[in-house]
């Protein structure tokens, strides 16, 4: 079997997020490996680990700047065998979709077995490039996953839903988004940094990849960005000073009440 | 010249910092509090290869380098310096004698152990009258009958103490004119460790006085040459120094990320205290400093990493951080105000910790001898 897992560098959670003038996210200063993306890899260095299916190969994907290298060498430090880095200035300001095709694109070249992702991305938070990939490349998708189990040809997974957790049954090939309650994503040790660079890394560009260069980057994409502005500021909410305990309980479940939340 | 970390040393230093954000902050406030070894954080560093950093894998190191070795130190003291002197004090005292002193059997002995990290070491150098003055001990070995008999104390030894210590390498005279380091398990005969200090900071990390009242070891205990261990305690002091100022720098760049996101944060009169130039100032100056000494500590890491003499820098850097880190620090709790002076905020415990920095491995006086004698002067 082999895996491959998507991954992609973001400013680090403790960056403020800019829009620059462009109407794109600010990439300057700190970045880091999309933590969602460690549970994908991790979830796939398990599943090579655990051996009840035998995984021959886990391979690290990404497009991006040059940067993005970055990303990938957290990636191989953390358990991929190799990685691809798709560097090419005619996928800066994809969308989702056109995002999405570019990685189907690279995957196709691959052909995994299994496609491992982020459920979301720590700057876009879109939720989707797992489900829009599983589409171009006509496989099955599964979002949000926090328990992954292989069987032969068959997935079992559990997602979790609003209400409660899917346990969902569906064939490889396929795409699954994971969650960070999938599990608890290891670092890697000195070693494994220092090995990492011995692990191979491919760098293409779209027409290696076969990628028409009008899908891709802002020309390519469907979503134009407007202005943007600050979300309102939130009211100041209604404060309860407690003078009686079972008074405020009261108080507390009318409100809650009233507005059918309990 | 080029300023840029090299990529494994980008994401040793992301490493680190996740590492420390995520695992040791939750419980650093804690640790301090309890005054509580943090053996977990320990075994979770020694399984990821950070207890042996610049040691190369033949010895089961982890085939670092001292930048990467700083870096991590660094890293660690950001968040919290006791689990930061515990591996420093591993590394650079407790596990470095061994590796550049030792015979291949003494070597083979202790090396595996301790730069995986199962168990830790320390140096016994430091005496109630022998300090600064590092020459001047008064511990005496004598050989009888193929083993060394040892009789003195320490003092202010980091590592000792913990059920996880293994062994402790000790400065002795073992002639008039002669002064030689010995090795000592854990359990030589004789071999005793005090109570834990009530320190002033570093509460998480282990640091007692040690007795040796006719403690036996055996004559092979010996490290390198009898008579070498003035020589080889200066060596391993100038290697230790490039630890401690990463601490410095650490520490300082820990206080100002503190002192920023309280300064975003705080209102006075109406808006951020960030955005009065006299908080302005402070974070400025700090962020120049912290650049400059941190420059001067990748520098002495850099130059011993190259093979070139490093000890210049490593004091200049070791002098220069430790200075660095009590002002940061102080600043720190100035701009937190009344909230810096509790526990509330970590610049409380970071101001605390920061003191020793201008005397442990060598006070700042001690330092100025040293870059003066460099200078000629």
């Amino acid at each position: 079997m082999k895996i491959a897992v998507l991954v992609k560098e973001v400013p680090d959670a403790a960056v403020e997020k800019r829009i620059d003038a462009s109407g794109r996210l600010d990439r300057s200063g700190e970045k880091n490996l999309n933590p969602y993306d460690t549970h994908a890899i991790e979830a796939a260095v398990q599943l090579k680990e655990g051996g009840t299916i035998p995984v021959e190969e886990i391979v690290a994907i990404t497009a991006g700047p040059a940067g993005a290298e970055r990303a990938l060498h957290k990636a191989v430090s953390l358990g991929a065998d190799r990685s691809v880095l798709l560097s090419d200035d005619a996928v800066a300001g994809s969308d989702v979709i056109a995002t999405g095709y570019a990685l189907a694109k690279l995957l196709e070249r691959e052909s995994p077995d299994l496609v491992l992702l982020g459920q979301q991305s720590d700057d876009g938070e879109n939720y989707t490039i797992g489900a829009v990939v599983g589409e171009f490349l006509g496989y099955p998708s599964l979002t949000q996953v926090v328990k992954l189990d292989i069987a032969g040809e068959t997935i079992t997974a559990e997602r979790q839903a609003e209400y409660g957790y899917d346990t969902v049954e569906i064939d490889l090939p396929a795409v699954i988004s994971v969650g960070d309650a999938i599990n608890e994503p290891r670092y890697p040790s000195l070693k494994a940094i220092m090995g990492a660079k011995k692990k191979p890394l491919e760098k293409i560009t779209i027409a290696d990849a076969g990628i028409e260069a009008d899908k891709v980057g802002a020309a390519g994409s469907k979503i134009e960005c407007g202005n943007f502005t600050e979300p309102p500021k939130k009211s100041g909410g209604t404060i309860i000073e407690d003078e009686d305990t079972s008074a405020t309980v009261e108080q507390i479940v009318a409100w809650l009440d009233e507005r059918k939340l309990i | 010249m080029d300023f840029d970390l090299s990529p494994d040393h980008e994401l040793m230093r992301r490493t680190v910092r996740d590492f420390a954000e995520q695992e040791v902050a939750p419980i650093a406030e804690e640790l301090d509090r309890e005054k509580r070894f943090p053996y977990e954080l320990v075994r979770k560093m020694g399984a990821l290869g950070w207890m042996g950093i610049p040691f190369p894998e033949e010895v089961g190191g982890a085939g670092g380098d001292s930048l990467a070795y700083a870096i991590a130190v660094e890293e660690l003291t950001r968040i919290d310096s006791s689990v930061a002197i515990t591996m420093c004090a591993h590394t650079s005292l407790g596990t470095q004698p061994i590796y550049l002193f030792g015979s291949d059997e003494q070597r083979a002995d202790w090396l595996p152990k301790l730069t995986s990290g199962e168990i830790l070491g320390a140096f016994g150098l430091t005496e109630p009258e022998a300090g600064s003055d590092a020459g001047n001990v008064q511990t005496r070995a004598s050989l009888d009958g193929g083993e060394w008999v040892v009789n003195g104390a320490k003092q202010f030894i980091t590592n000792a103490g913990t059920s996880m210590s293994g062994v402790v390498c000790i400065t002795a005279k073992t002639g008039d004119d002669e002064i030689s380091n010995l090795i000592v398990p854990q359990d030589a005969p004789g071999y005793e460790r005090g109570e834990p200090y009530r320190k002033m900071g570093w509460n998480a990390s282990d640091t007692r006085p040690l007795t040796f009242t006719d403690c036996r070891v055996p004559e092979e205990n010996l490290l390198g040459p009898r008579g070498a261990g003035f020589k080889q305690f200066l060596r391993v002091l100038d290697i230790g120094r490039i630890g401690v100022a990463a601490m410095g720098v650490g520490l300082a760049q820990g206080a100002l990320d503190e002192a920023l996101a309280y300064a975003k944060e705080r209102k006075a009169f109406g808006k951020p205290i960030s955005k009065y130039q006299a908080i302005q100032a402070k974070l400025a100056d700090l962020s120049c400093e912290i650049e400059a000494a941190r420059l001067l500590v990748y520098k002495a890491a850099k130059e011993k990493d190259l093979g070139r003499d490093f000890s210049l820098t490593a004091a200049q850097a070791k002098l220069k951080t430790g200075r660095l880190a009590v002002r940061a620090t102080e600043e720190a709790v100035q701009i937190h105000g009344g909230y810096g002076y509790i526990e509330e905020y970590p610049v409380c415990r970071f101001y605390r910790d920061a003191k020793i920095l201008t005397i442990g491995e060598g006070t700042d006086e001690v330092q100025q001898m040293v870059i003066a004698r460099a200078l000629g002067a």
